[in-house]
């Protein structure tokens, strides 16, 4: 395949940044996005210029490094992450154009990484059980119905990649922020810290400069994982439980 | 040390040194050595406990567990990872399961049993204190995990479900569907993350340790970069743990996350701490073969698939036909043929090894011959597609995704992969390395998993030693010693920032002609033709002599592009490879002086008339310590390294001979 790649580089932090063009031949079908980048780093490099800055590790999708918005959509055309997503989605000669997630919580750092730490403060506010090592109790003595296990599971399944705050309009992270409070918030050992949880994550949600949600669903559309937009009503009632109760964050 | 122990000599690349022995793990009864050696150790007022100091690098199971139980202790401690986030380390990646002698079946299990499985499963080169230890702690690592909320698979009565795994015969692996990796990383990520929020953390993500620095002979600080600015810093403290995961990497293409290095754990060999059985490499059976030369890793696909799916290759060689049109009397089910009694549900080893055997033939299939039919057209005309949906569904999408073949309509393609590295920093029972101070956690320390680590284990181990051992020993390291200040300007830091400093000058300055990415594909070819699944002296030897020539060739004409003060990806992995470099070496060495072959370690001339690998341990029965050798500064090489062998003692579980025919 030959490609026409439209990619954003950005220096660092400073720099203005500007779309810039790449021809790419000899791609395969069978390789990966991130493949293809390295291949167009390798081709880079020799010919002297500076190769092309990417998050990415595991490359099997479970550690959401990655993530680029691929023509106008996080990971691309496919509901999956871009370590996943594969060169035979798109069609030989195609212009694919290439930019880091777009939201001001999310600094460009350079070309196509950004900075998602807002996310490791939101956990810090409260995405958490409490529970001091060494002291915990017998694992079945605590039971929980497989509804309730399932349906924290399927929220625990989030990997905080941000690809949903890159594709709502308002660049919110409740989809991220509800899939921890609907996983800690429905368990039993979840409990005594419902209701400062959900205040002090909001909270930190909002000072990290996140916008608000307008049910506009891109978020689940874009998730690679699949965490239902459901979990966001779930949010909005905790959030206003947690109020009523009166119980300062 | 008996006499036949003392078999190896003088090696052609290396020299034996003094023979090595752990002296903290307390003998008697196995069953108590870890309550004794607890009550033994000092412990720390927790008033005290802030004044100190415990700098943490890696974040994954180990580590993360380690920082959060730490900080919750009093330690002020100082972490680091080379991710974005604290919650992306490799650990996340794995899927099957952790095992706990919970009983919960009540189908005969115990600590005693899972400590009998992993002696055994480890081939006899592991140590049986650790080990123990091990699976006395597994009980408490679920009661931890569900208490911080990890959402364990369940049943409908509420209770905990579990599953058997690797071919145990009881039920003790506890999953989190296929994502039990994430859901404890996730776990011990979030713990962590509240002590980063009270203070009690400090956390450096995007740094990476380049350097360990030691005062009055202990561990007491790295040099990091920031990954960002490019910018070195120096970190002192009191004590040192590196939980910095495999080295699985110095193939190129390995399961392992890109990231995923050396570095921290060979600048520590380098500064004196051993490397035990660096040789050992787990190679697990059913990854995803490779699709072409621009491949960059490789995937793993459960072992579970191996339940119900038939392994087959043609019979004639070069046969290029599709799979359905090869009629069945002309198809090799061959460890259905070899192996009766186990057929497809061989060991990880054995079923690695006779792939690689019929692919050598040239009866392997699809692109470059390099893998073997996984067949479940049996299962489905057996239990019908709808069956195999649910039971493997996830697992044929992510195949599909990958290949773009339906393995519901023709087999799945699969072939052996580097998964898993059970050599890393030697450590006695008390994880300290040889050099005091400096504790190695998980998967980059050496002892728990012999030469060959059990499905579900690692996880394990990852969280046993971080939220149990280590808090453990730290308070017995600290409450022994004393702590004089550092100054920053003290002669062995600055020594060591200038060396850091002019390596990253000299990596920048040389500009060749090769990509970093070119000369690690090099060594990774080496690696896994010669130290791959199979080895052998003269293929031993022969990468030995290409590796240093690769080095040589790598400080010549490399090109590192940019500078060292930018975000600069290729200065990262240059790093790394110039490590990975020098760790293949070693590896070689171990594998060449190591002429038995036990668990992932097969020697060629070691095997019995029938050809399955065989161990001797009346020679063998160590592990190998090595220490550096010195190597010069930027690839030159001054010295051999130093084999030291600690013998192993089985008291409890008597060394026999493995057979699955």
């Amino acid at each position: 395949m030959k490609l026409k790649l439209k990619i954003w580089r950005q220096k660092n932090a400073a720099d203005a940044g500007a779309m810039v063009d790449y021809d790419l031949d000899d791609v395969s079908p069978d390789m990966s996005f991130l493949e293809m980048l390295d291949t167009l780093n390798e081709k880079l490099i020799l010919g002297g210029d500076d190769p092309v800055a990417f998050d990415h590790d595991c490359r099997e999708g479970i550690c959401g490094s990655c993530g680029v918005v691929i023509n106008g959509e996080a990971h691309g055309p496919e509901q999956t992450t871009a370590c996943q997503l594969h060169m035979r989605a798109f069609s030989d000669g195609e212009e694919i154009v290439i930019e880091p997630w777009r939201a001001a919580p999310f600094p460009v750092i350079k070309d196509l990484v950004v900075n998602r730490s807002a996310f490791d403060r939101i956990i810090g506010a409260g995405g958490y059980i409490t529970a001091p090592t060494g002291s915990a109790p017998e694992g079945n003595s605590t039971r929980i119905p497989k509804p309730d296990a399932d349906e924290a599971f399927a929220n625990a399944t989030c990997i905080g990649c941000g690809a949903c705050v890159a594709a709502c309009p308002n660049g919110s992270a409740s989809l991220f922020v509800s899939a921890k409070v609907t996983h800690l918030n429905l368990l039993p050992q979840g409990q005594p810290e419902r209701t400062t949880r959900v205040l002090d994550m909001v909270e930190q949600m909002d000072a990290e400069g996140f916008g608000g949600c307008t049910n506009t669903g891109m978020c689940t559309v874009s998730c690679p994982k699949e965490i239902p937009f459901v979990s966001i009503a779930n949010l909005n009632k905790e959030y206003r439980r947690a109020v009523k109760s009166g119980r300062k964050a | 040390m008996s006499e036949e122990m003392k078999f190896v000599g003088e090696g052609e690349f290396y020299s034996v040194g003094e023979a090595i022995a752990d002296d903290k793990a307390p003998g008697g009864d196995v069953e108590t050595r870890w309550e004794r050696r607890k009550f033994a150790a000092k412990l720390v007022n927790p008033s005290n406990r802030r004044k100190h100091k415990v700098i943490v690098v890696g974040t994954g199971l180990a580590g993360g567990a380690a920082g959060a139980s730490l900080a919750e202790q009093g330690y002020h401690v100082v972490q680091f990872c080379f991710q974005d986030s604290p919650r992306r380390a490799h650990s996340i990646a794995a899927q099957g399961g952790i095992n706990a002698a919970k009983n919960y079946r009540n189908d005969g299990d115990s600590i005693y049993r899972l400590f009998y499985d992993t002696v055994k499963g480890g081939d006899f080169r592991g140590r049986e204190s650790n080990i123990y230890r091990l699976a006395e702690n597994s009980v408490k690592i679920i009661d931890q995990c569900v208490a911080q909320g990890v959402p364990f698979a369940r049943e409908y009565s509420g209770l905990l479900d579990t599953r058997s795994f690797g071919g145990v015969q009881v039920q003790r692996t506890f999953y989190a569907r296929g994502q039990t990796g994430q859901q404890l990383l996730i776990g011990a990520y979030q713990a962590l993350s509240k002590q980063i929020d009270a203070g009690n953390v400090e956390m450096h993500a995007r740094h990476e340790m380049l350097d360990l620095i030691i005062i009055d002979g202990r561990a007491r600080g790295i040099v990091a970069r920031n990954l960002v600015t490019g910018e070195l810093s120096t970190h002192l403290g009191d004590a040192v743990v590196l939980a910095t995961g495999g080295y699985g990497n110095v193939f190129f293409l390995s399961t392992n996350a890109k990231g995923s290095n050396t570095s921290a754990i060979w600048r520590a060999h380098r500064r004196g701490a051993y490397f035990g059985n660096p040789c050992y490499t787990q190679i697990h059976p059913t990854c995803i073969p490779r699709s072409g030369d621009h491949q960059s890793k490789l995937t793993l696909m459960s072992e579970s698939l191996r339940n119900d799916g038939r392994i087959w290759v043609p019979k004639q060689m070069g046969d290029t036909r599709p799979p359905d049109q090869i009629p069945e009397d002309e198809r090799d089910y061959y460890l259905e043929r070899i192996y009766p009694a186990f057929g497809n549900l061989v060991p990880r080893d054995i079923a690695s090894r006779a792939a690689k055997t019929v692919c050598d033939e040239g009866r392997g299939v699809g692109p470059g011959g390099q893998g073997v039919y996984l067949d479940f057209a049996d299962a489905i005309a057996r239990m019908g597609e709808a069956t195999v949906r649910e039971k493997y569904g996830n697992l044929f999408d992510m195949y599909a995704r990958i290949t773009s073949e339906n393995p519901y309509q023709q087999p799945m393609r699969i072939y052996p992969a580097v998964h898993y590295t059970m050599g890393g920093l030697w450590v006695d029972y008390d994880l300290q390395t040889t050099i005091p101070g400096l504790f190695a956690a998980g998967e980059a320390n050496f002892s728990d998993h012999g030469a060959n680590r059990l499905g579900a284990s690692a996880l394990m181990q990852g969280l046993s030693d971080g939220y149990f051992v280590l808090p453990t020993v730290l308070n017995n390291y600290i409450g022994s010693n004393k702590f004089a200040p550092v100054p920053t300007d003290a002669p062995e830091v600055t020594e060591v920032e200038t060396l850091v400093k002019d390596r990253i000058e000299k990596l920048l300055s040389i500009q060749g002609d090769r990509t970093v990415d070119s000369f690690h594909r090099e060594l990774g070819q080496i690696m896994w033709d010669y130290c791959g699944m199979a080895r052998n002296d003269a293929g031993l030897r022969k990468a030995i002599s290409e590796i240093r020539h690769l080095r040589d060739e790598f400080w010549k004409r490399v090109k590192v592009p940019g500078t060292g003060a930018e975000l600069n990806q290729s200065l990262e992995k240059a790093n790394r490879v110039a490590d990975f470099i020098e760790l293949g070496e070693l590896m070689c060495i171990d594998a060449l002086m190591r002429e038995e072959s036990c668990g992932g370690h097969f020697r060629e001339e070691s095997q019995t008339a029938d050809g399955e690998a065989e161990r001797q341990d009346d020679k063998f029965s160590f592990v190998a310590a090595w220490e550096y050798g010195g190597q010069g500064r930027f690839g030159t090489v001054s010295g051999d390294p130093v084999l030291h062998q600690e013998e192993l003692i089985f008291d409890y579980v008597h060394p026999a001979q493995r057979s699955y025919a």
